[in-house]
């Protein structure tokens, strides 16, 4: 299959709620809510403290370090879209400040890949309006 | 025992005679042959029926194409693949409360022959910004993560997940209407293709065509029909995420606290159990849930499988039909967990040995979206 025949690989669509998350990858960095009440980080954000159901809840610049929770090895294009892809990782990457986010593991053999590998951010610029969050495994 | 228990019974199943590959066919074409053939099993009309639930298109649409407007009640409830057995337990309570008599649930799905080809992702109908443009995508993904996580954490193997595949399969060789009837061995499972690791192809459910239907009403009135009523005598319902990674512990699903209610209300134990019908989407996720159910530890469930356990002849008889392994998945398998716990215990399979013998108790147990929805049903042939 031709690269010209697949379909273009979907983008995130910033709303109200995450529109702060895109804006800061652009400028890379990564930036999730906390909540000043109960003092825990969240991911994915939105308009009240999942946990305490504050208002009270601020951006904050995270580490962009953490380790796998766990992982996939994709063998088959789950679309036609990514059919150039495979095998690539999907990770639940765990942040040091506690929020779990689910990512695409790069810069890394997928055979390479173990649960409780610390990992890092790195952003991958993909037009102008979206950067997209990766991690790769810290020191290779 | 305590609620509705023994307050309902299903009196009808049906299924239309084609299965598995049906390209000619609406799903309310197959809605419709599963429901007549449901309600002349159970020896109604269908003036019978007050109330329709469904899954596979909107209730009303259904009750309208097959004529049984004007209804008291419907019900579209959205879970995946555990809609219709949740539905089954809202059933209960509205005929326990004298709010339906008699009520109509039903499912097919198409997604074998009426998949269409996207050229373009959609963000609606289950994706989102999170998880389609990383390609977390369709259940194999998913189900991988948990499944990954469940070997980390309690060293389960991927022969012990090959296990129940190959003991579901030999429930499947008795089914002439299962799809994958060939026998199969663990070097079969370990040889298939990779999905999505540590998911092999044969330990994924099937993609097909299917539609069934089931038919309950009052215990009262369900000892005047033509079947021997099976009874509900516990029945629970709980929910923890949507998107996967939001799960607290990816290996604790929420059939802990829906087994627990509904053993409590059915007032027996998991030993009393003679036949277990427990939603395979895949082998690591009913592996994760005979855990959660609480039939064996959690973290045992790889080794629990060993020794073809759960197939003929086991110890622990489970997915008698085949399963959504090799007896069919359209999308959504969760009718078939309940109608299979009740054709088990109205002895349907007597004299041969797909027939667990003098099964009495049954559990059917469904699971929907990526380990999200979770209901677990008891079934007895009497009503306490």
């Amino acid at each position: 299959m031709t690269q010209e025949t697949l379909p273009p690989k979907p983008l995130p669509t910033p709303d109200f709620d995450t529109e702060p998350f895109w804006t800061a990858l652009k400028e890379h960095k990564l930036r999730l809510q906390r909540c000043a009440d109960c003092e825990k980080a969240y991911f994915y954000p939105r308009s009240l403290c999942p946990h305490c159901w504050s208002d009270n809840v601020q951006w904050e610049r995270m580490s962009g370090r953490g380790t796998v929770y766990t992982y996939t090895i994709v063998r088959r294009a789950p679309h036609r879209a990514f059919t150039d892809d495979v095998p690539f990782v999907i990770a639940v990457v765990e942040l040091e400040e506690g929020p779990r986010m689910p990512v695409n593991l790069v810069d890394c053999p997928v055979d390479d890949v173990r649960v409780e590998m610390a990992v890092e951010i790195v952003f991958e610029d993909i037009n102008d309006e979206i950067t997209m969050p990766r991690f790769r495994p810290i020191g290779g | 025992m305590s609620g509705i228990s023994g307050a309902i019974a299903v009196v009808g199943i049906g299924e239309p005679e084609q299965i598995g590959i049906i390209p000619d066919k609406t799903v309310n074409q197959l809605m419709a042959e599963a429901s007549k053939a449901a309600i002349e099993d159970a020896g109604l009309t269908k003036d019978d029926i007050d109330t329709v639930y469904s899954h596979g298109g909107p209730a009303a649409n259904i009750a309208e194409y097959l004529g049984l407007m004007p209804v008291r009640g419907i019900d579209t409830t959205s879970a995946g693949g555990a809609s219709n057995p949740i539905q089954l337990q809202h059933a209960a309570a509205m005929i326990a409360a004298g709010m339906a008599e008699t009520v109509l649930i039903t499912h097919a799905g198409n997604n074998r022959s009426g998949r269409r080809a996207s050229g373009q992702l959609s963000m609606g109908g289950g994706g989102n910004s999170w998880d389609t443009p990383i390609g977390l995508i369709g259940p194999p993904t998913n189900y991988a993560l948990a499944a990954r996580r469940h070997m980390h954490e309690f060293g389960t193997t991927s022969e012990q997940l090959a296990e129940l595949a190959v003991s579901t399969r030999r429930w499947a060789e008795m089914n002439p209407r299962a799809m994958m009837r060939d026998p199969i061995d663990i070097d079969d499972v370990l040889d298939s293709r990779m999905i999505a690791d540590p998911l092999h192809l044969l330990d994924c459910c099937l993609v097909c065509d299917a539609a069934a239907s089931v038919v309950v009403t009052s215990a009262e009135r369900a000892r005047d029909l033509k079947q021997q009523p099976i009874y509900l005598l516990g029945a629970g319902e709980g929910h923890t995420h949507v998107n996967i990674w939001q799960m607290e512990d990816m290996n604790r699903t929420a059939a802990r606290e829906s087994g627990d209610i509904a053993f409590a209300m059915a007032g027996i134990d998991r030993a009393d159990i003679d036949v277990a019908q427990i939603y395979d989407a895949f082998t690591s996720e009913a592996i994760c849930i005979v855990e959660d159910l609480g039939f064996c530890e959690k973290g045992e469930g790889g080794p629990y499988m060993e020794g073809g356990r759960t197939g003929p002849g086991g110890d622990f008889p489970m997915n008698t039909q085949g399963g959504g392994l090799s007896f069919n998945h359209p999308g959504t398998f969760g009718i078939w967990t309940m109608v299979e716990a009740v054709r088990q215990l109205r002895h349907e399979y007597e004299g041969t040995d797909r027939q667990v013998a003098d099964a009495e108790l049954a559990i059917s147990h469904a699971n929907g979206g990526h380990l999200n929805h979770q209901v677990s049903l008891i079934w007895g042939r009497e009503a306490s």
